[in-house]
């Protein structure tokens, strides 16, 4: 134990005296916090329309009129022709063609029903689903303006060599409310992800570069010929970084809070002993990852293979529930996974101990299984 | 003789090829032992697995009177190392590295203070003990690394190439340093390069790829080969054709 004392002033030293380092740990995870939290989002703005409006009535202006309105669209080219919208969407100019059919305004004031149609480009399915939404809403909330039903015929263009635009009325109609409030909460969700994503990357970059720097330098040799045992060694390359990363992940949460207003609704304690959890098996695993390698080199290539797993099975881009049966079966081995969701749970719902029981139990488990395999990977005499 | 290493047949292969193939030496408590070889022959092999870095292949060996294969960590208690290529700390200062190595070894804090102090004075480096090691030059680095080895007053302390690259005056010191040690009761166990230095040796070996090829003190080496100095008879055993046929 006494060793241990010396060994974690040592690499307290060492990480302190590397002002790139310190640099790094502080700065990328909080810099990339509020760059990519910004920049990870689905919301759609000023999305690009080509009008062909075949009615030109007060009515159909007021249709296109709206959408301009809303600040979610801007008029991006117009014509008399359906196939000159396409044109512009396949070229790429516009995102959507609102098409307007003639009779538009007589139909809503005889019929009291009608349809336009929206063709989107569906090359980037959520983008389109999103500014479909959009629409939808703006001519729903115009539709009970004018105090008819006016809904749109949707044809995502992405498909559409395959399928012609469905025009006319659907059999079911759908009210889609509250869609983007869904959007208004997108950061409360993505940014605690985020913030362990980052709080991952740098963390397992600098233990899976640590131990094998040592090897490389030659100062691991000096340190396998005295008596320091492998738990001691491990808990000295692992402790200082744990404490560096739980420092790191407070000042994510006051940015969050600050910066993006992320809510905290739940208790505090429970995040960060969530997070003393979560970190041992994820810094383990860097070290585990340098106690088998030999080079820098290798480290890290196996490290960023590990981690671009991590990531994407983690459920931030994409929910574990919409993967495969045998990916949610390696999903649910994923510490990240639980604490993303732990975090999630705790911030935005206020979970209680109670309700985040079954994630704990998996982090500490990681945490266990991760450090174990660690030190008994670790030799001081190569076979 | 009680003895303070004790090596039986040892022999360390790298899948097919032997480079410790079947040595045995016995190295007595207190004793200057030097273990010389060209590059390649095998020293380096054979020290490792005598501190426990490298697990031998086949034989035995005792160091401190422990079993290197089954007591490392006894074995690890008692002995000192300083390898070829400086292993100290760059990026900490001359005391913190003394206080890192007292302090793994289990020395008192008073004890590293004073130990360190007084280790810094004989080198007479105080002057830079709290700059970085890496802005030091390399004799210092070496005789820091020799000190440092010696910190917990080891039973046996094993020196690969502890002169490599630094200047005369500088190994001079460092044969003062090694004599010291061994007059305290410590086991040297050094390899060089430096003939001269061989000569220094209690009791010296010569390997010649993988194998001890001679081994005795310099005077009854010089004696069994007929020349007089350790050079020739290193040259003969290193390069037998070429002796043969001078």
């Amino acid at each position: 134990m006494r060793a241990l004392r010396f060994l974690l002033r040592k690499e307290f030293l060492q990480i302190f005296r590397d002002p790139a380092l310190v640099r790094m740990l502080f700065m990328i995870p909080v810099v990339q916090l509020l760059v990519l939290s910004n920049a990870a989002t689905f919301e759609v703005k000023r999305a690009r329309m080509y009008v062909v409006d075949h009615d030109a009535s007060t009515m159909s202006r007021g249709v296109v009129d709206r959408l301009a309105a809303s600040g979610r669209f801007v008029r991006g080219g117009g014509s008399g022709s359906v196939a000159l919208g396409d044109d512009a969407l396949m070229r790429r100019d516009v995102e959507m063609v609102l098409t307007i059919p003639p009779g538009f305004e007589r139909d809503i004031v005889r019929y009291r029903h009608t349809a336009v149609q929206l063709l989107l480009n569906a090359e980037d399915g959520a983008a389109a689903a999103v500014t479909q939404a959009y629409a939808r809403e703006i001519l729903a909330r115009y539709a009970t303006e004018l105090g008819t039903e006016l809904f749109p015929a949707t044809a995502l263009a992405g498909a559409r060599a395959e399928r012609p635009p469905v025009r006319g009325q659907p059999a079911v109609q759908v009210r889609t409310r509250g869609w983007y409030n869904a959007e208004l909460d997108y950061r409360h969700y993505m940014v605690p992800g985020i913030l362990v994503q980052l709080l991952t990357i740098v963390g397992t970059l600098l233990t899976a570069m640590n131990i094998v720097r040592e090897k490389e330098a030659g100062t691991l040799d000096q340190l396998n010929v005295t008596p320091v045992t492998r738990s001691v060694f491990i808990a000295a390359k692992l402790i200082p970084l744990w404490i560096i990363s739980m420092v790191v992940l407070s000042i994510g949460l006051v940015v969050a809070k600050v910066a993006f207003g992320v809510p905290m609704i739940g208790s505090l304690f429970l995040v960060f002993g969530g997070a003393a959890l979560y970190l041992v098996a994820a810094l383990g695993i860097g070290l585990w990852v340098s106690a088998v390698t030999e080079t820098q080199q290798q480290a890290m290539f196996v490290n960023f293979s590990i981690l671009m797993v991590y990531l994407l099975m983690s459920g931030l881009f994409t929910p574990v529930s919409s993967m495969p049966e045998w990916a949610q079966w390696v999903a649910r081995f994923n510490p990240m996974m639980h604490f993303i969701s732990l975090m999630r749970a705790v911030m935005l719902k206020g979970a209680g101990f109670a309700d985040v029981a079954r994630q704990l139990a998996v982090l500490a488990t990681a945490g266990a299984v991760v450090l174990t395999i660690a030190v008994r990977q670790y030799h001081k005499r190569s076979a | 003789m009680t003895l303070a290493i004790e090596v039986r047949d040892l022999t360390r292969r790298f899948g097919s090829f032997t480079a410790v193939d079947s040595i045995s030496v016995d190295v007595a408590v207190g004793e200057v032992f030097g273990f010389l070889g060209a590059n390649g022959a095998g020293k380096t092999t054979a020290i490792k697995v005598l501190i426990g870095l490298l697990a031998p292949s086949s034989g035995s060996a005792r160091v401190a009177g422990f079993d290197v294969l089954t007591q490392s960590e006894e074995v690890r208690k008692r002995i000192g190392y300083m390898s070829q290529r400086f292993s100290l700390y760059d990026d900490l200062t001359p005391r913190e590295n003394i206080t890192l190595y007292g302090g793994i070894y289990g020395l008192a804090d008073a004890e590293i203070r004073a130990r360190g102090d007084a280790m810094l004075n004989d080198l007479g480096i105080m002057h830079v003990a709290d700059k970085l090691v890496s802005t030091l030059p390399l004799g210092w680095k070496q005789k820091l690394s020799f000190s440092v080895a010696m910190l917990h007053r080891p039973d046996v302390v094993f020196l690969d190439e502890p002169t490599g690259g630094v200047d005369p005056v500088t190994r001079r010191q460092f044969w003062e340093m090694i004599y010291a040690a061994a007059a305290r009761g410590t086991t040297v166990f050094v390899t060089t390069h430096y003939m001269d230095e061989a000569e220094y040796c209690d009791r010296l070996s010569i390997m010649v790829d993988g194998r001890i090829a001679a081994m005795g003190t310099p005077a009854a080496l010089k004696a069994e080969f007929g020349v007089s100095s350790i050079d020739e008879v290193f040259v003969r055993l290193a390069r037998p054709a070429t002796a043969t046929a001078g």
